[in-house]
């Protein structure tokens, strides 16, 4: 069982690397500042979720569960807000 | 080498940097950064003195660990009230750096 | 080499590496940008020095309320970018600078490198009486029992320090209210922030003031996140600050200190001096001050970073 859960720890928290990985390699090397915050918001909200399903099976106590995913939820709305306020940004500076 | 060692170099080196940049910059604001670098370096090497002060079962030395947390608030409120003058100058003068002629006369 | 110790050197090296970019961009608003990404990086550092309420504060106050006041600094200061660009320093000024910081490094370095053997601790001491005033984290014992003149000194040292900050304000904005300068827009995306986040960050700084007599936390941590939902619902146009003439608002800003000085205070007759718990009572006499202090402690933070009263720029939209 422990093997198991082992597995899909590794299986998780590597697959939400990958994603940072490439949101951060997006974030580099996206032209203009939309395509970037698509790079950045999509891959690290995806990545951040998925080293946290990861982590999951590993706490100690449900407690302890419910701040991880806490923790995602708080950065889904941040991260979501302040992209819709840079994308305002850049739309107002456009027209 | 050991963890609070390397925190310790760490540390030095920070204050040196701000050092640097409160020195050099020109603009006051970057000046306050720099010496809140300087700050933030000096309470890495006191967190790193309680560190090694562990002892009695305790993972550092609670003393120092309650100093730091003291002198972080402080230092919050002295940036505060330093911005403050800051932005008043800027609204007497339009200035805001230190420098007493205009750079644009010298030329680049 | 074990796998913390490459952790932490490479926690090091990143701290420094922003800290570079912090001092050396040219521009103030990713200077800025930098230095939150900076405290939050030695947030984690403290984690690694084990001391999980440094963490907390360096994350809450370090980094973001004092990121938030430097942000809203460089938004009014941001016209000025242009003019103020680098004067040359003279080649040889230059060059003593940099030989002056090496040096000051450098002997930091050594000091760090021969501290001495073993070190030296107040841990036993300060666990000594740990017992007695019923608090189970030392740190949150250490300010409020035998270093509770520090923390009085503390919260007076901010007090004065928005003190400070409204006697900035201009003669003809002294009956305004403390603004950024900055009118809200009205029905846009912070607003749905401020409505989800707000709740959530009331119950989570409060939580964290309460979780601080017996775990890493307390009331400065909690403060700084009050503050923020402040800040934020400040931002979103939700809260509103009522005038700094505003008796109430006084009476609230001073509360903490007040309580915490009568409470010394009565050390005098209690036990016979200044800063004295009652024997048997101090547990009780803490969590009175913490949560006098904290509404205090969170309205100081949040208009130290609001500014001086100012009146708001008219807006035509």
């Amino acid at each position: 069982m422990s093997t198991v859960l082992d597995l899909l720890t590794i299986v998780f928290v590597s697959v939400g690397v990958f994603f940072f990985v490439a949101g951060t390699v997006g974030l580099l090397r996206f032209p203009d500042t939309l395509t970037r915050l698509h790079a950045l918001t999509k891959a690290d909200n995806l990545g951040l979720g998925l080293i946290v399903i990861g982590l999951l099976p590993r706490v100690d106590s449900p407690q302890d569960a419910l701040k991880l995913i806490l923790v995602w939820a708080l950065v889904l709305v941040a991260s979501s807000n302040s992209s819709q306020l840079i994308a305002r940004k850049v739309r107002r500076e456009e027209s | 080498m050991t963890i609070p060692t390397i925190f310790g170099i760490c540390a030095s080196l920070l204050i040196g940097l701000g050092l640097y940049g409160i020195i050099i910059q020109t603009r006051v604001l970057r000046k306050l950064l720099a010496f809140n670098l300087v700050g933030t370096g000096v309470f890495l090497l006191f967190g790193v003195i309680g560190r090694r002060g562990a002892g009695g079962g305790l993972e550092g030395d609670p003393v120092v660990f309650g100093l730091v947390i003291t002198g972080i608030v402080v230092a919050f409120s002295a940036t505060a009230l330093a911005v403050a003058i800051l932005i008043r100058l800027h609204e007497e003068t339009g200035d805001d750096s230190l420098v007493d002629e205009p750079p644009d006369e010298e030329g680049r | 080499m074990n796998t913390d110790l490459i952790f932490c050197m490479g926690l090091a090296l990143l701290i420094l590496g922003v800290a570079v970019f912090v001092v050396g961009s040219r521009e103030p608003f990713p200077a800025v940008v930098g230095f939150v990404i900076f405290g939050l990086l030695v947030s984690i550092a403290w984690m690694c020095l084990s001391a999980p309420d440094v963490a907390l504060t360096e994350a809450a106050i370090g980094g973001g309320v004092t990121g938030a006041l430097l942000l809203v600094a460089t938004a009014r200061l941001g016209d000025s970018s242009k003019k103020g660009q680098k004067t040359k320093t003279p080649m040889g000024f230059h060059g003593l600078v940099i030989l002056l910081c090496v040096a000051v490094s450098a002997g930091l370095i050594a000091v760090v490198l021969t501290f001495p053997e073993p070190a030296p601790t107040l841990a036993l001491v300060a666990l000594e009486p740990l017992e007695s005033t019923g608090v189970k984290n030392p740190v949150t014992a250490v300010l409020l029992a035998y270093r509770a003149l520090d923390t009085l000194l503390e919260t007076v040292v901010v007090l004065l320090a928005m003190a400070g900050v409204w006697s900035l304000a201009k003669d003809s904005d002294w009956s305004k209210t403390p603004l950024f300068g900055y009118s809200p827009e009205p029905g846009g995306p912070l607003v749905l922030l401020a409505k989800v986040l707000i709740p959530v960050g009331v119950i989570f700084g409060i939580y964290m003031v309460w979780t601080g007599s017996d775990h890493p936390g307390g009331k400065f941590q909690g403060a700084a996140i009050l503050a923020a939902m402040g800040i934020l619902g400040l931002v979103a146009g939700v809260t509103s600050v009522p005038a700094v003439t505003n008796a109430k608002l006084r009476w609230l800003l001073v509360l903490g200190p007040a309580v915490f000085l009568v409470v010394g205070l009565m050390g005098f007759l209690s036990v016979g001096y200044f800063l004295a718990w009652p024997p048997g009572l101090s547990k009780a006499v803490i969590v009175l001050i913490e949560v006098a202090l904290t509404p205090s402690l969170a309205l100081m933070l949040g208009l130290l970073v609001a500014g001086p009263p100012r009146q708001l720029p008219t807006s035509n939209s």
